[in-house]
């Protein structure tokens, strides 16, 4: 019996969250703040659900099954990179150069200046 | 219990790719668009899992990794064709 609770309580969690990322997708004004709120559904919502699936086939069947842990793992590593891709993506194609603040380094921004140790754009790069 | 729990957690995600296909549909930038193709993506794997655990079947994970891997190259492929104009340099 407790260990339903347990289950029933990580899917609901689950399940809300991933509810809230996917609404807050709709909800959010701008594409920078809306990059805020799947990560709610990437971290908790998938954790919770993946928790309550090690949690029923340990607790309701016996078997310790680990491999859901390698798409949570998957999924941690991953977020990040993915939201970086989809801000530079934005910039790219909204935001002016003149109108970011200055780096205070020797090379500008990444997407914008060329790297540190290159003195020209490579050729495919789009300039603005 | 653990049945109404996974309906709640079904219609949960469900909801949630009907929310993400409506953001694809009106996204005003292609930034956008990538960003609710890969919550759907998340959103997929989710059902999946959930849809194992309704079975009771271990089948259905092989299904959400490859998902999840793949959701992760289309997303940073797309991104790099609106970054760069090309996908492998």
């Amino acid at each position: 019996m407790l260990s339903e609770i347990f289950i029933s309580a990580l899917l609901v969690i689950g399940g809300v969250f991933g509810l809230v990322g996917s609404y807050g997708l709709v909800k959010l004004r701008d594409a920078m703040q809306r990059l805020h709120a799947p990560t709610k559904a990437t971290t908790v919502g998938i954790g919770g659900i993946l928790c309550a699936s090690i949690a029923i086939a340990w607790l309701e069947r016996g078997v310790a099954s680990t491999h859901e842990l390698l798409i949570t793992l998957f999924l941690f590593v991953t977020a990040p990179v993915t939201a970086n891709f989809i801000a530079k993506a934005y910039m790219h194609r909204n935001i002016e150069a003149a109108s970011l603040p200055q780096t205070e380094t020797s090379c500008g921004w990444a997407g914008y200046a060329p790297p540190p140790g290159e003195n020209e754009p490579p050729s495919g790069d789009k300039s603005n | 219990m653990i049945a109404y729990a996974l309906i709640f957690a079904f219609l949960c995600y469900g909801i949630g790719l009907l929310l993400t296909l409506w953001r694809i549909a009106t996204g005003p930038d292609p930034a956008d668009r990538i960003l609710a193709l890969d919550t759907m993506v998340i959103n997929v794997i989710a059902l999946l899992i959930l849809y194992g655990m309704w079975q009771g079947t271990a089948v259905y994970f092989e299904a959400s990794l490859l998902f999840a891997m793949v959701g992760f190259v289309s997303t940073v492929a797309y991104c790099r064709f609106i970054l760069r104009g090309d996908i492998i340099e």
